[in-house]
């Protein structure tokens, strides 16, 4: 009967031959974390995904902001769709969660109006004399991850244990609101119990952290951020969640959507420069990880390579834990092997 | 501080664990039918200062009742202590006198007196002047 009961819970998500579509803010902030995504699908699990170069917005943050019409998304979508039509996939990955969100409520709204979706065809054929099918799977990367993530354990050098305690890591996970609170059936656990993190963290060692504020939203919300005068609710509901997980001293943060992430991590730095701040214990503030960076980071990827040195909150101090082998001297050296400009050092969030 | 041309808005959620309720408790022992209101404003449309000003009765002893005395002493100020509150109570709460408390506790005075608590203290203790 329990069994049963999760079931329902659970969501399809293909097993190969995949379309990848980049994220805006994902490939701006976090520029390791496709690239290590998709080596670890194709070098790790030897899977199959097309990396198409004219991919372009979904709209997304336009359209939540009522700045772009309703029907330009939907030829926008379109023509993403083509593509993946036109390169033989029927499998869509987008690497995105507001990308996620605005492709399942397309799907949903072609499904329940096909006048919807004949304007679609009409209005892509009009602009770009293109075609396209609806995918047969959505899945977003982080329900890949998660599906193969006892494929991925046997690979991995590291675990998510604090190598001087033996202890699990202390792990809070954040699941962005567009993964599965429009559409729950659409995310693993749905937005009752989200697993989808919880999930890769259990399976690689880690301990999840059930706190208080886990299903409040990062503080990103689109028209809230902006107006720059708007800002400050936005940060109040980041400040929120960290009032609420403080307790708990989490090793990090693990999130799936690029939005959270970014606001995670770079709100530290502005709380902590407003209200000298910070929520962990020593001053140096929580870190915060994308799925691909940990995985990356577990099966033993160069952290530099992954980009880490590109997060306000700096890792060191949970490579320590882990054991993971860095090089301190290689974390400023660019793809030419020179070294690039030291950035300025936050005021009130302490860098090792 | 650097400036960010915004500031972190302030959340509305009321901390139980934060609240000092030492106010809302005395007020309950100076005015015991207190406990009796059930918050359907008819004090706040009898109101004579309502008319003129931005007076608002229920809002300033809800205020006061969820431990949030910032600004309501001022507010308070503009009460002329007609009594027509205390004519139109459905529950018989003594809204006057309840005025008169809540201004005598937010400014730290004895009830009866009237006198600063401190000075008051200080006079039970031996060490006053007077």
């Amino acid at each position: 009967m329990e069994k049963r009961f999760w079931n329902e819970y659970q969501k399809e998500i293909a097993d190969d031959h995949y379309f990848y579509e980049r994220s805006c803010i994902r490939q701006t902030f976090f520029p390791g974390s496709e690239a290590a995504f998709l080596r670890i699908l194709r070098d790790e699990l030897g899977k199959d995904i097309c990396d198409n170069p004219h991919q372009h917005t979904c709209t997304g943050i336009g359209y939540h902001s009522d700045v772009v019409p309703f029907e330009t998304t939907m030829t926008v979508v379109a023509r993403l769709f083509s593509l993946m039509t036109e390169c033989g996939y029927e499998n869509y990955v987008p690497s995105c969660v507001t990308s996620f969100g605005v492709f399942s409520e397309m799907i949903e709204k072609w499904e329940n109006d096909p006048k919807l979706l004949e304007q679609a065809r009409q209005y892509l054929w009009e602009a770009t004399k293109r075609e396209f099918k609806i995918p047969k799977n959505i899945a977003h990367p982080s329900d890949i991850i998660y599906k193969f993530r006892f494929d991925l354990k046997p690979k991995m050098k590291y675990q998510l244990v604090n190598r001087f305690t033996g202890k699990p890591l202390r792990v809070v996970e954040h699941i962005g609101c567009h993964y599965a609170k429009i559409f729950p059936d659409r995310g693993v656990g749905k937005a009752e119990f989200p697993y989808v993190l919880a999930g890769m963290i259990e399976a690689w060692g880690g301990e999840v952290i059930d706190y208080p504020e886990r299903r409040h939203c990062c503080g990103f919300g689109f028209r809230q951020y902006l107006v720059q005068e708007n800002r400050g609710y936005s940060i109040a509901n980041t400040k929120k969640k960290f009032q609420s997980m403080e307790p708990y001293e989490p090793d990090f943060i693990l999130t799936n959507c690029p939005g959270c992430s970014m606001f995670l991590d770079k709100w530290q730095y502005t709380i902590a420069e407003m209200e000298h701040k910070t929520y962990d214990k020593e001053g140096y503030g929580i870190p915060v990880l994308t799925y691909e960076e940990l995985t990356g980071l577990l099966l033993g990827y160069d952290p530099w390579k992954l980009g880490l040195q590109l997060h306000q909150v700096q890792s060191e101090r949970l490579f320590n834990k882990i054991g993971i082998a860095y090089n301190p001297d290689e974390k400023y050296k660019g793809i030419s092997g020179r070294l690039l400009p030291r950035p300025d050092r936050p005021e009130c969030l302490r860098q090792d | 501080m650097k400036k960010f041309g915004f500031e972190i808005s302030k959340g509305r959620q009321l901390n139980f664990d934060e609240m000092k309720p030492d106010k809302v408790e005395k007020l309950l022992e100076l005015v015991p039918s207190y406990k009796l209101c059930i918050g359907c404003g008819g004090c706040t449309a009898a109101c004579s200062a309502a008319g003129f000003t931005d007076y608002n009765f229920r809002k300033i002893h809800t205020a006061f009742f969820r431990a949030q005395y910032e600004g309501l002493d001022e507010q308070l100020k503009r009460c002329m202590l007609c009594g027509k509150c205390l004519l139109v109570c459905p529950r018989g709460v003594n809204t006057r006198s309840l005025i008169i408390n809540m201004r005598r506790i937010l400014n730290n005075v004895d009830p009866v007196t009237w006198r600063p608590q401190r000075e008051l203290k200080s006079k039970n203790e031996g060490g006053s002047n007077e």
